[in-house]
């Protein structure tokens, strides 16, 4: 059964409910308020697993469900439709965003309950969830561009969600203008890829690329760069990472679904999406995975220094973020697709159980005052082990531990990779277990520092469940080559992403997976021995004073904030600044202050003297009379 | 006849309500609402009736008269798609414009609506004469009611502002009307009939050298009005000073009789100087368009923002228009349609600010969306709306010119692109100084009004649908841009004699 014609379900019922919601939410009560904000989304989901389900029951190779709404415009040779299509690598950003965001606005209706402007958080939470749905499900660049920038907007709507205080402002309109210089980079790339291939269909231009485009010429190396630049702003890569820990200014919720289902992960969806395009350059690839590598290893070591609970989430979803575009570069398209699904798990999952925690202890986001809260909140304490069991990618239990084993060996196997690649990302793993471990130690062992709150609630905590399982088990669909060799989920993609090409003569496996669980392994000890047996340790490691420095740095996001400060923000405002009266003015004011002064000068003149009349009237015949005679 | 009956119509309003408002202040706001109203519909039926038009022609209504034939001049008015856009938008501005005011002028309403409306008539009339000096006699009649809107309903700067924007206009005007003359004595020379119609003066031959100054003399007062950089800097005083309606009208349809201008004459009238003009024209729109967004920044007058906001959009519309292909001419008129409404709206807005808060320093504003939520939003939506978020119509334009721009210069359009960057900056410190944060005043503001939220909410209206259903605009404006791009392609291609239009 062809189930094409309700695909336009799925993003139609996220905008609807942000319509009623918009027009008429204030005057609803809360729970019709929860019930239209939760339901669109959960009939949105379910929308999904039953268009979904038809889709892979009746799948031949290649199906692709799309459906036309209506033609956007036209101009001349250009065209854009409002068409949607579903494809494999397009249904499993679908279901992540609708199954995960369903769990996420149940949790709200409970977390949000006291706030005095619920209509508003769900009415910005559906338009959230609208756009991402339009963003993977777009057939055509501009569509997706639609998608794209709604995103922007409402990251902007929800970061800056507690207007009151200026902070908050400040880091929605940093996210969206930081994200902005990449969207701006990405339109060059669209008219550049317009220009080229005539048409901004996804499909086609796929069909056609190696047509269009020398392979590693330079025209497709800047394309590709240009599109890649969009999605490091939505993403929050290097160098446009400086959004994204501020962005914990909004509500938990809003973390939860902008860091797992969301926005971040708009970027691994353009890459992915327009492989064809970066498959033709070896230099745009190239620069993907040290892109990723660098933010993985920068974010990490940023995240091992943060004392709030969110800003350690927050660079660890920069650091997983940098697996998955490492994994984009060396050409392992679909294991970056599989972490990120797992990753949404758990990314998930942690920030809605970091909000449970912060609820509980009256807004408190330093780890250091929390502690003792494993026997105290039990639901809250298993649930984010199993988060973090994955996030640190614990071998053989966790889900994590089989979707970033997958990026591990191929940053060093794949056709792309390199031992240097593969060297961060091991490091990055060590320095994630740690982390994780101190995050974990922190918050749940030791003695109690604040006085918790009510616990939360059933509509809290069976999302957390939910999530917890998927953490857990979710990696077993897709196993290693040597053991099971059980690859579900990447010949669920390969009708849509290639299969990863892999280098010849590479050390065995075995290897590869013996070490990625040592550093894992060894990256808990660490934090197990400095956070839990000898916490005496980190105050001597304080003494040094390069050491405190180093924190220092790594504390600040290694002072890209106060460079970008330095460099744009403050030229850009002295210059605005000192120019407030507009400079060109002058050429005009200028004009007519001398007119004033000539007409000072010549009234003088008229003196009323009249002697001096007639000696005007002898000079100027002299002079007259003298050029005649002289001509 | 329906043509004449549009100007006459705003006319006729304009001096029933002089009159009437020596009876009652309230009757002149009535009376230029039905003129407003009735226009609007008639350009609708005209609009509606365009299917019926003969296909090969980009014409669809003419009318003409003659008017002083021993100098050529004749009464000559024709629609063609373009111009049917801008009058449909200029009656519909009208209506926004009269509706503003209802509350806010008090004083002297008679010959406030007589001002108004022959503003509109003015504004009507340029955007159909098809007789050069006809049109010239409507550009100058644009000018003065709209000298005395500022000067005597406008706030505390508002004589200086006046002249400022008389002597700009009035200046460049001037060397128009020369360029004029300038052409008729040629083309008379040339072929012996003296005439000031547009479809003789188009096919001029013109020798190169003549046709750059002529072109110059057309060019400058359309770039004064658009404003081009630099040639801006009368309308910050001017938006700044005007009362509400009149930054309205100013911003959407004033400048929009700038880009008209170049679209109607500059480029049909002088191809080859056009061509070897583009790429400077091009890169003083984009200087415009980065230096408008930064004077933006920099202002705390909320009106004078927006003023630099409009400079720094009407930057894509001149290099829009020297790209010459039918991709960005296309994005031009559309911006030209959704600059008019998305800049309105935020003058509106801050006229209605004003009322609340008898302030334009957005310093003093702040946490204005927990009192007055529904104008928060409606500002949220126009602030997006001014830096070109797709859904909304201006990105529809933007997004076109870029496109287009990019197939003629690339480099151009990378610059212009930091203007996206740029507009998301001031756009969010708009909607940042004045509705977000703590609140700075502790009096109570009241929400819209009924009156306030029709005028917004068709605004928004628009602005969406626009966003997403452009093809009707695009469809409309089709023929007329396709026209002037298989022209200016044939001058490419082949020699001079090829004639524009019919």
């Amino acid at each position: 059964m062809l189930m094409d014609k309700y695909l336009w379900l799925i993003p139609a019922l996220p905008l609807g409910g942000f319509f009623i919601l918009a027009l008429i939410g204030k005057n609803m009560s809360r729970t019709w308020v929860a019930t239209v904000g939760a339901g669109s989304i959960c009939l949105s989901a379910l929308v999904t697993f039953v268009v979904g389900g038809a889709f892979l029951s009746g799948m031949p190779e290649n199906t692709v469900y799309t459906q036309t709404l209506w033609t956007w415009f036209e101009v001349g040779e250009f065209s854009a439709k409002i068409t949607l299509s579903l494809d494999v690598l397009s249904l499993v950003f679908v279901f992540v965003i609708t199954f995960i965001g369903a769990l996420i606005h149940i949790y709200s209706t409970a977390f949000m309950e006291a706030d005095r402007d619920y209509a508003r958080f769900f009415a910005s939470m559906n338009l959230f969830v609208f756009s991402m749905l339009v963003l993977v499900l777009a057939d055509n660049l501009l569509l997706m561009y639609l998608g794209w920038e709604g995103v922007g907007l409402c990251s902007y709507l929800l970061i800056g969600f507690w207007y009151e205080q200026p902070t908050n402002g400040n880091a929605a309109r940093k996210a969206f203008t930081v994200t902005r210089i990449g969207d701006a980079a990405m339109a060059i790339g669209l008219f550049m890829v317009f220009q080229q291939a005539g048409t901004l269909v996804v499909s086609d231009i796929g069909a056609n690329a190696s047509v269009i485009w020398q392979p590693n010429s330079a025209t497709v190396t800047i394309t590709a760069l240009l599109l890649l630049a969009g999605g490091l702003g939505k993403s929050a890569q290097l160098p446009l990472q400086t959004w994204l820990p501020d962005a914990m200014a909004g509500p938990s919720p809003v973390s939860a679904l902008i860091h797992a289902a969301t926005m971040v992960t708009a970027g691994v969806y353009l890459v992915a999406r327009m492989h064809t395009i970066f498959a033709l350059s070896e230099t745009a690839r190239l620069v993907v995975a040290i892109i990723g590598a660098a933010t993985l290893l920068l974010a990490g070591l940023t995240a091992l220094t943060q004392y709030d609970i969110k800003r350690v989430l927050a660079y660890s979803t920069i650091s997983q973020i940098g697996y998955m575009f490492l994994a984009l570069g060396v050409g392992a398209w679909t294991a970056a697709v599989f972490h990120f699904m797992i990753h949404a798990f758990f990314k998930a999952l942690l920030f809605l159980a970091a909000g449970a925690i912060i609820e509980s202890l009256h807004h408190e986001h330093n780890m250091f005052k929390m502690g003792g809260l494993k026997d105290k909140m039990p639901v809250v304490f298993w649930t984010f082990l199993a988060g973090a069991i994955s996030l640190a990618a614990v071998p053989l239990i966790s889900a994590g531990f089989y979707s970033k084993d997958q990026i591990l060996w191929y940053s060093w196997s794949a056709d792309g990779g390199s031992p240097v690649l593969w060297a961060v990302a091991l490091a990055g793993a060590l320095i994630t277990a740690t982390y994780t471990t101190r995050m974990m130690i922190l918050t749940f062992w030791g003695e109690s520092h604040t006085h918790i709150g009510h616990l939360p609630g059933k509509r809290m905590t069976v999302p957390l469940v939910v999530l917890a399982v998927f953490s857990v088990f979710a990696g077993f669909i897709e196993l290693p080559h040597n053991f099971g060799h059980f690859t579900l989920f990447s010949d669920f993609l390969h009708p849509v992403l290639p299969e990863t090409a892999m280098q010849e003569n590479i050390p065995s496996e075995w290897l590869f997976q013996l070490l990625a669980a040592l550093a894992t392994l060894g990256g808990i000890f660490l934090g197990y021995y400095y956070y839990y047996q000898q916490p005496a340790r980190i105050a001597s490691l304080r003494q040094n004073g390069l050491l405190v420095r180093l924190y220092r740095f790594w504390f600040s996001g290694w002072a890209f904030d106060a460079l970008y400060d330095r460099m744009l923000v403050r030229p850009f405002v002295f210059i605005a600044r000192i120019n407030k009266s507009d400079i060109t003015d002058k050429l005009y004011t200028g004009i007519s202050g001398m007119t004033g002064e000539m007409y000072k000068l010549l009234s003088r003149t008229q003196s009323g003297s009249l002697r001096w009349y007639i000696m005007g009237l002898v000079v100027g015949a002299i002079l007259i009379l003298g050029i005649q005679i002289m001509l | 006849m329906m043509l004449v009956l549009l100007i006459t119509v705003l006319m006729a309003g304009a001096v029933v309500a002089v009159l009437a408002g020596e009876w009652n202040r309230n009757f002149p706001r009535w009376i230029a609402l039905v003129a407003c109203v009735i226009g609007l519909l008639l350009v609708i039926t005209l609009w509606a009736g365009t299917g019926h038009s003969v296909a090969d022609s980009q014409w669809l209504m003419d009318y003409r008269k003659e008017w002083i034939p021993s100098f050529g001049i004749t009464f000559h008015l024709a629609v063609d798609g373009l111009s049917l856009l801008l009058l449909a938008l200029t009656f519909f501005l009208g209506v926004l414009a009269v509706l503003c005011s209802w509350d806010e002028i008090r004083e002297r309403t008679g010959f406030y609506y007589f001002n108004l409306l022959w503003i509109l008539a003015g504004v009507a009339g340029v955007f159909m004469a098809m007789d050069l000096f006809l049109f010239y006699f409507f550009w100058e009649v644009m000018l003065i009611p709209m000298y005395f809107l500022i000067g005597i309903w406008g706030s505390e700067n508002r004589v200086y502002a006046a002249y400022k924007f008389f002597i700009f206009t009035q200046a460049s005007g001037l060397l128009m009307f020369l360029a004029i003359l300038g052409l008729y004595f040629i083309h008379g020379r040339d072929t012996g009939t003296y005439t000031f119609g547009y479809f003789e003066l188009v096919n001029t031959v013109i020798p190169f050298k003549t046709a750059f100054w002529l072109m110059s003399g057309f060019m400058i007062a359309f770039a004064v009005k658009l404003p081009v950089f630099p040639f801006h800097t009368w309308l910050p005083d001017a938006h700044g000073e005007a009362p509400t309606a009149g930054s309205l009208i100013l911003a959407g349809l004033l400048l929009k009789t700038g880009a008209y201008g170049m679209l109607r004459f500059v480029v049909p009238l002088f191809p080859e100087a056009v061509k070897e003009m583009a790429v400077p024209a091009m890169v003083l729109g984009v200087v415009g368009v980065i230096y408008g967004a930064v004077m933006a920044y920099s202002q705390t007058d909320l009106k004078r923002l927006v003023a630099f906001t409009s400079v720094s959009h009407m930057g894509f519309v001149i290099t829009g228009i020297f790209a010459l292909n039918e991709l960005a001419l296309q994005g031009v008129v559309m911006q030209l349609v959704t600059h008019a409404l998305s800049t309105g709206a935020l003058f509106l807005m801050a006229g209605m600010i004003k009322e609340r808060l008898h302030t334009r320093d957005i310093e003093q504003m702040g946490g204005l969306w927990s009192p007055m939520p529904r104008m928060g939003s409606v500002g949220l939506v126009f602030a997006m709306a001014s830096l070109g978020l797709p859904g909304l119509g201006n990105f529809v334009a933007e997004f076109l010119i870029l496109l287009g721009v990019f197939q003629a210069q690339a480099w151009i359009t990378v610059a212009a692109a930091s203007g996206l960057i740029f507009s998301a900056v001031y756009s969010l410190r708009i909607v940042g100084k004045i509705f977000l944060g703590p609140r700075k005043t502790m009096e109570t503001v009241p929400d819209f009004s009924p009156r306030e939220m029709l005028i917004m909410a068709a605004l928004t209206v628009s602005v969406v649908w626009l966003g997403l259903f452009p093809q009707p605009v695009i469809d409309t404006a089709k023929p007329a841009i396709t026209e002037l791009v298989r022209f200016m392609d044939v001058q490419n291609t082949a020699s001079h004699d090829q004639s524009y239009v019919k």
